[in-house]
């Protein structure tokens, strides 16, 4: 190994660095730098995201690279793009709602940039060794950003929560990891696929370290019995970090879902399907029915969530490549329009816990046009309406499952996502038709940045809604390439 | 006299478990948290000489320095500097709920033991772990994780170095007492 | 001969004990310890069968994972720390301030 090797993996190793750097700046410039310090944070992922263009992509194919730690494909690059995305979108959210809180911005950015980090790798993983840790990495940082707040009782909260379920999974995942690797001889991606593939009938030991490793990646994803941890864990945390958690680390752990499940395990594929299958159905019928009873908005889009996870599950059950590209841009569609959603949610927190109850939203058609329109434009995409993206990714998932013969999956999906309408109206209502006059409705904050990123989502929503063949196609030409089989 | 030498590492394999075991047993059981933490300290020794019989000398060192010494002493720590009565006077420390519990816990028990009893664990082979060699010198085990550690695990070794990085962000942010903070200023605009 | 199935069983029965340890205890500290137990579990595991193997990549699994142990065990203790001094309590059965 020498020290030419080490280039594809430059973006990483800066976004480390630029983190370090941050938060050495920080102490210096204490509570008056949040905007210096998220801004150097912001162009730090920026950066990242030229070198990644620049350094991280395959030529030719897949390649193995470092020790068979990490591998370098489009599906990695696909991810990092998207999780780097996420990371400024979130940052720039934070800026504001930082700067009216008694905390400061330096380990705040410096942590998300660390979580950042740790996707990244979590994309691009070969390893199971290389891949826990890079999980682990992430999931650390963001238990910290939950529990930020740490004078709120509900962010303390939040945190412990979260830390000791977590904590839990990454232990089933581990104990998971142990028995693949004493059944089958190595922690390699390829070399697991190879073994399983060789093997005439799957061994019991072995299809126990599957299903562990399954329950570790589905909490993670959190998919219905292991989601628990979401609904307090985004009602608890400070609402940009919610934003953040709800899309960066659910599209990293998407990412190692992918890589193990439709990369390494997928010789097996039969064998734990159907446990998806179930768990998928699980997920959207119990998600959507939840979301229809919540008042606190944060809670509500925690549920929602939960149920995009379970759309997203679909993609992983049909287990074609049509499957795999389906769920990566799902992921994409689904970043934009959460945290576009969110960006609303921090608008109008302008008094205590305001704009986290329903009524908060009354009459904002009214005083808000604007406002009021960007909000249904998020909430018709998660509904999956067109012209917006969320049909388009929708389409596409549930296409994969029906090609796949999964055509019942597909109706309760269909079905569930009808019953979304419910929820997802009781705000669209409470915007338009009522004037909230006697609720005294939640005053939107002036925020310039915010209001420019949730214009970006917004941008981004209905383009791939109206124009989605550019980023189908990328997504496409990233399955040529799963770099695994 | 000659069963025991005969059967010397049955012998200490048995008693290094057991005693592993009811360490164990003690962490989950102990009312007190402090008889808790030391019934783990024994778990941890325990494992560490488990892992001496399985040619791991490196990482028993390493679960000793790192465990029995970093985490154990860590964990004391927390407990005596947040005064033990805290911690535990509540009467009943179990959850309502710990019957179904520990029921879930052995039935997963079971099922794990049933997988691993009826399937099979790869195929054994390959030079002991104790003789792995480099350019064609043995090496020692300490020796041998080093090379493989800096050479073809370098890169989550890296990322691990930053995952520390952040634990000590973490119990800063968490544990620090800051002025400002606590005077409680803008903590009700929030 | 003491073979991996031994360590396979030994790892089993502390992995179970501390699922139940998480499951059943209130105090935070005491799941954080359970906590600790399965990453052992998952350890004696590892080594039993880079031995077995003689692939010395369990063990390095094993330091990596001794290495993220300690710090979740910073954090969660961090977190402690920060629960005491708002709450007076460390019994997770007092975190109920969100509900629905």
């Amino acid at each position: 190994m020498s020290l030419s090797d080490f280039i594809p993996f430059v973006p990483e190793i800066f976004l480390a660095a630029a983190g370090l750097g941050i938060l050495l700046a920080g102490i210096t410039l204490g509570k008056k730098g949040v905007r210096t310090l998220i801004g150097s944070g912001v162009a730090a992922l920026i950066v990242t995201a030229v070198l990644v263009w620049v350094f991280g992509r395959p030529q030719g194919g897949p390649q193995v690279i470092l020790g068979g730690m990490l591998v370098l494909d489009n599906l990695a690059v696909f991810f990092k793009l998207i999780m780097i995305a996420a990371s400024i979108i979130a940052l720039i959210m934070s800026a504001g709602f930082l700067e009216r809180s008694p905390y400061g911005g330096g380990e705040y950015t410096s942590l998300v940039l660390f979580a950042t980090v740790g996707m990244m790798v979590m994309a691009s993983g070969a390893n199971l060794a290389s891949l826990y840790v890079g999980l682990e990495l992430m999931a650390l940082s963001v238990y910290i950003l939950v529990g930020y707040f740490k004078l709120e009782v509900k962010s303390n909260e939040a945190a412990v929560k979260y830390f000791v379920l977590g904590a839990l999974s990454s232990g089933i995942l581990v104990y998971g990891i142990s028995l693949v690797y004493g059944t089958l001889g190595t922690l390699d991606l390829r070399g697991i696929h190879q073994a399983l593939a060789g093997m005439a009938k799957l061994n019991w030991a072995a299809g126990l370290g599957i299903v562990l490793v399954g329950f570790g990646m589905l909490f993670k994803v959190a998919i219905v019995p292991f989601h628990v941890w979401t609904p307090d864990a985004y009602e608890g945390a400070p609402t940009p970090v919610t934003a953040f958690i709800s899309v960066g680390p659910k599209a990293a752990a998407f990412a190692m879902f992918l890589r193990i499940f439709l990369g390494a395990f997928e010789p097996n594929i039969a064998a734990w399907r159907t446990v998806m299958w179930v768990a998928a159905a699980a997920t959207m019928i119990f998600a959507n029915t939840a979301a229809l009873t919540q008042n606190n908005v944060k809670r509500m889009l925690a549920y929602s969530s939960i149920a995009h996870a379970g759309y997203a599950l679909m993609g992983i059950v049909a287990g074609t490549a049509m499957g795999l590209w389906s769920v990566m841009l799902y992921m994409l569609i689904y970043t934009f329009m959460n945290l576009g959603a969110f960006g609303f949610v921090i608008l109008l927190e302008s008094r205590g816990y305001a704009g986290e109850t329903i009524q908060d939203y009354a009459g904002l058609a009214k005083r808000h046009p604007a406002a009021a329109a960007g909000m249904l434009v998020f909430m018709l995409g998660l509904a999956g309406i067109p012209p917006t993206a969320g049909f388009m990714g929708k389409l596409y998932v549930f296409a994969a499952a029906v090609q796949a013969g999964y055509v019942g999956l597909t109706v309760i999906a269909v079905v569930m996502s009808a019953v979304s309408l419910f929820y997802y109206f009781r705000i669209v209502v409470q915007m338009y038709l009522h004037d909230g006059e006697e609720d005294e409705p939640a005053e939107l904050i002036r925020d310039r940045w915010v209001e420019a990123m949730i214009f970006v989502c917004v941008a981004a929503t209905l383009f791939i809604g109206v124009y989605p063949g550019p980023m189908v196609g990328w997504a496409r030409a990233g399955i040529s390439a799963l770099g695994l089989g | 006299m000659a069963f025991l030498v005969a059967h010397f590492t049955q012998i200490v394999f048995y008693v290094l478990a057991l005693l592993a075991v009811l360490g164990g047993i003690g962490v989950v059981t102990f009312k007190n948290p402090v008889h808790s933490a030391l019934s783990l300290l024994g778990t941890f020794l325990m494992v560490a000489g488990l892992f001496v019989l399985r040619h791991a000398e490196f990482l028993a060192a390493v679960q000793v320095l790192v465990y029995a010494g970093g985490i154990m002493v860590l964990f004391l720590f927390v407990i005596m500097l947040v005064n033990v009565k805290k911690l535990q006077p509540e009467a009943v420390f179990l959850s309502a709920q710990a019957p179904m519990a520990v029921l879930a816990g052995v039935l997963v028990g079971a099922l794990v033991a049933f997988g691993l009893l009826a399937g099979k664990l790869a195929a054994a082979g390959g030079v002991p772990a104790a003789l792995q060699t480099v350019d064609g010198k043995v090496l020692g085990n300490t020796e041998a994780v080093g090379w493989l550690l800096y050479r073809q695990y370098l890169v989550p070794f890296e990322v691990v170095s930053v995952v520390l990085l952040v634990a000590m962000v973490g119990a800063i942010v968490f544990g620090l007492k800051s002025a400002s903070l606590d005077r409680g200023e803008g903590r009700a605009e929030r | 001969m003491i073979g991996a199935m031994h360590y396979v069983f030994l790892s089993l029965i502390l992995f179970v004990l501390g699922l139940i340890g998480v499951m059943v205890r209130k105090n935070f500290i005491t799941v954080l310890m359970s906590l600790e137990l399965i990453f052992n579990a998952a350890n004696l595991n590892l080594i039993a069968f880079s031995d077995r193997f003689s692939s010395l990549s369990g063990q390095i699994l094993a330091i990596f994972i001794i290495t993220i142990a300690a710090a979740e065990a910073a954090i969660g203790l961090g977190l402690i720390i920060a629960l005491l001094r708002l709450k007076d309590t460390a019994s997770l059965d007092d975190a109920n301030e969100m509900r629905g």
